[in-house]
């Protein structure tokens, strides 16, 4: 999910603002996770070079810091594009056509889930029940929650970010 | 200058989805372009979903609700219009009047973050009663009520708390988990966006009754919204002394910290939550031992779901037996079910159990939204049941599910009409298994990719009666084999798809080799 806010370019890495935003989690209990979050929020991914710096912090080791950042569909190897659409592949979706709207907003994009497209100009994720399932389907816009979704409403939300 | 006009607009992940915040700069414009005084309250969900994006304007008869607003309608509103949206009085909606609202009971009602509103609607009465009992009484008070875990498991509350009050003197841990994956489940998510207090004084009387000092909300990544109003709540708590070293001067001391998952739905599963909580993997425990013996950091530790600890003030204030007189059998108090999928009147459903799901389906829900016949209903989220038209007269109980091999799980209904493809379905729940697995023993690692592999083949007709007896013994293996209810039940929706729905899976035999 995309609460992270500069998601939609990559910061460059910065090995001092990384380590400030280490030192704020090395103190809680089991802060790696946390640790993890902030740096995606901080670089929009998990930038490889951070996790020296994690297995420092959190006396692990190396292997064992990718552990846990593989492990977590969330924590990204790869910047994201400048806008994200996730769709719900869910259940309660899959019972108002999510598989129908998920083959459109392929097609619109040009793009598959999990892939970015040529231009970074978007990135279409899958997700697993965004809560909202009283009025499926649901799918995101750059961390923006939508309800009842139809191929002429998506039509016209990514038009209105395309322009 | 014109009479003060107040109106509520929820402040809730649905509302949002369908346009509520547009529906408030619309209304503050308007009222600015009349002259017209307003005061707009964002409360929580009435868990009337389908009414939203659903406003109320305050009358001297009471708060009328329009639902369904759109930002065209708000003119109409100022004018006394909007008669085709107006559904009367909001507590007189059917919807909602017949509901047993108990731990839902200021959901929609007040402002989530009114420290006021919380206490002016029955707000910390449990926990003040709590403060002047014993651990013992309080643990007794959740067992005489038949409380059981609302998570899905539904193990009783108060035999889990009883187990950590009696494991010594060290550090304990109360730790909530908040990781709602289920499809076709928002209660959880529901109660913490709309009446945030009532969980964080349920988690301190689950403190106080055990002995614990520090508690975690575990929350799944996608609810942003339910971090933002917890985290307010947090310290609104703080500041007025219910949270802290020294609660309302009692010399109790109690703490909560929010923790987010990660997009891991296996985390939901309490010692997979546990290791992420500890910044781990989230990898599943073998059991023993408990984690009310060994839980976080190898403490002892309350697991409790959000909707178990948020019914606990409710059952301090008004006593064990008030709760217990709701409900059928083993099954006592209320349960939130969860109207999904295709479904007229989708939404939150708070009733004592032994309601029939027909009677969800069809009187709360309104049957489908496209108006096709109703062809199946998933109860219990991915991993439960699917059940067909005949099973609707089945009474929501614990007990009752179990014996015919279904699941309530944690209330969510996920209605299908017609067009659904059985076959694809039960394809899903080992695809699902397979993306969500932590991989930690091997029949649910393996054995959901080569369940999905075989779903694929028979759905192309290859060998079909051969791969459905492979199917059949893997999902044995699954269920008797695998560590937690991840393998363990992901054969249920397979195995009930296919008994009642043979013809899903039956394409042409084109005899393809294996």
């Amino acid at each position: 999910m995309s609460q992270d806010k500069t998601h939609l370019e990559k910061a460059e890495w910065d090995e001092k603002e990384a380590l400030q935003v280490i030192a704020r989690f090395t103190d809680l209990k089991g802060g790696l996770m946390e640790a993890l979050h902030g740096l995606q929020e901080a670089f929009g991914y998990i930038p490889p070079e951070s996790y020296d710096l994690l297995a420092a912090a959190f006396n692990l080791s190396k292997a064992e810091v990718y552990g846990v950042k593989s492990f977590y569909h969330d924590f990204r190897s790869a910047p994201r594009g400048h806008h994200v659409v996730q769709i719900c592949q869910a259940e309660s979706c899959q019972a108002l056509g999510s598989r129908a709207l998920t083959s459109h907003v392929q097609n619109k994009l040009g793009i598959k889930l999990g892939e970015t497209s040529h231009d970074g100009h978007f990135t279409l994720e899958a997700v697993y029940c965004l809560g909202n399932c009283a009025v499926s389907p649901n799918i995101t816009l750059d961390g923006k929650l939508h309800g009842r979704m139809t191929e002429t409403h998506f039509d016209s939300l990514v038009k209105a970010v395309a322009l | 200058m014109t009479d003060l006009m107040t109106l509520y607009v929820p402040l809730e992940t649905t509302a949002l989805s369908l346009g509520a915040d547009e529906i408030v700069m619309a209304l503050l414009s308007e009222a600015e372009k009349r002259g017209q005084d307003v005061e707009i309250i964002r409360n929580g969900s009435w868990g009337l979903s389908w009414l939203e994006p659903l406003v109320e304007v305050v009358t001297d008869k009471g708060r009328v609700a329009y639902g369904n607003m759109t930002v065209e309608d708000v003119p109409g509103l100022f004018d006394g219009g909007c008669a085709a949206l107006c559904q009367g009085l909001t507590a007189e909606i059917p919807y909602l009047k017949t509901q047993d609202r108990l731990t839902f009971v200021r959901c929609g009602l007040i402002d989530a973050l009114s420290l006021e509103d919380y206490q002016e609607n029955g707000g910390f009465q449990g926990l003040e009663k709590a403060l002047a009992m014993t651990p013992q009484q309080i643990v007794d008070q959740v067992t005489e009520s038949g409380l059981r875990g609302r998570g899905g498991a539904a193990f009783p509350t108060g035999i889990k708390w009883n187990t950590v009050l009696g494991a010594g003197d060290g550090q304990k841990y109360i730790c909530c988990n908040a990781d709602e994956g289920d499809s076709g489940t928002f209660a959880d998510r529901i109660l913490m966006e709309s009446d945030p207090y009532c969980l964080i004084e349920g988690m301190i009387i689950a403190g106080l009754a055990v002995g614990a000092t520090e508690g975690f909300i575990y929350l799944r990544s996608e609810y942003p919204l339910c971090r933002e109003i917890l985290g307010e709540a947090l310290i609104n708590a703080r500041d007025a002394g219910w949270l802290g070293q020294n609660i309302r001067g009692s010399g109790k001391a109690f703490d909560v910290q929010i923790r987010m998952g990660a997009g891991s739905y296996v985390c939901g599963e309490e010692t997979a939550m546990l290791d992420s909580l500890e910044g781990k993997r989230g990898m599943v425990r073998a059991k023993p031992p408990l984690p009310a013996i060994h839980g976080l950091f190898g403490q002892p530790t309350v697991v409790n779901n959000v909707l178990s600890l948020a019914t606990v003030p409710i059952i301090m204030a008004k006593g064990a037996e008030f709760y217990q007189d709701y409900g059928i059998g083993r099954s006592r108090g209320t349960i939130a079910f969860q109207l999904a999928g295709n479904i007229a009147r989708g939404g939150l459903v708070e009733k004592a159990f032994g309601i029939s799901l027909r009677e969800l389906i069809e009187e709360y829900g309104g049957g489908t939204v496209t108006g096709t016949a109703l062809k199946a209903v998933q109860v219990g989220g991915p991993l439960g049941a699917y059940l067909g038209e005949k099973d609707l007269d089945l009474p929501m109980d614990y007990e009752a599910f179990s014996d015919v091999g279904a699941v309530l799980g944690h209330g969510g209904i996920v209605v299908f009409d017609e067009t659904a493809d059985m076959a694809e379905q039960a394809k899903f729940a080992f695809d699902f298994c397979a993306i969500e697995s932590c991989g930690k023993c091997t029949p649910c690692r393996i054995g959901s990719v080569r369940g999905a592999e075989l779903m694929a083949k028979i759905q192309r007709g290859e060998k079909g009666d051969h791969n459905m007896a492979l199917v059949r013994d893997l999902c044995d293996v699954m269920e008797n084999g695998s560590l937690c209810a991840m393998g363990g039940m992901t054969p249920i929706p397979v195995l009930s798809a296919l008994k009642h729905w043979p013809q899903d899976f039956k394409k042409a035999d084109f005899g393809v080799k294996s």
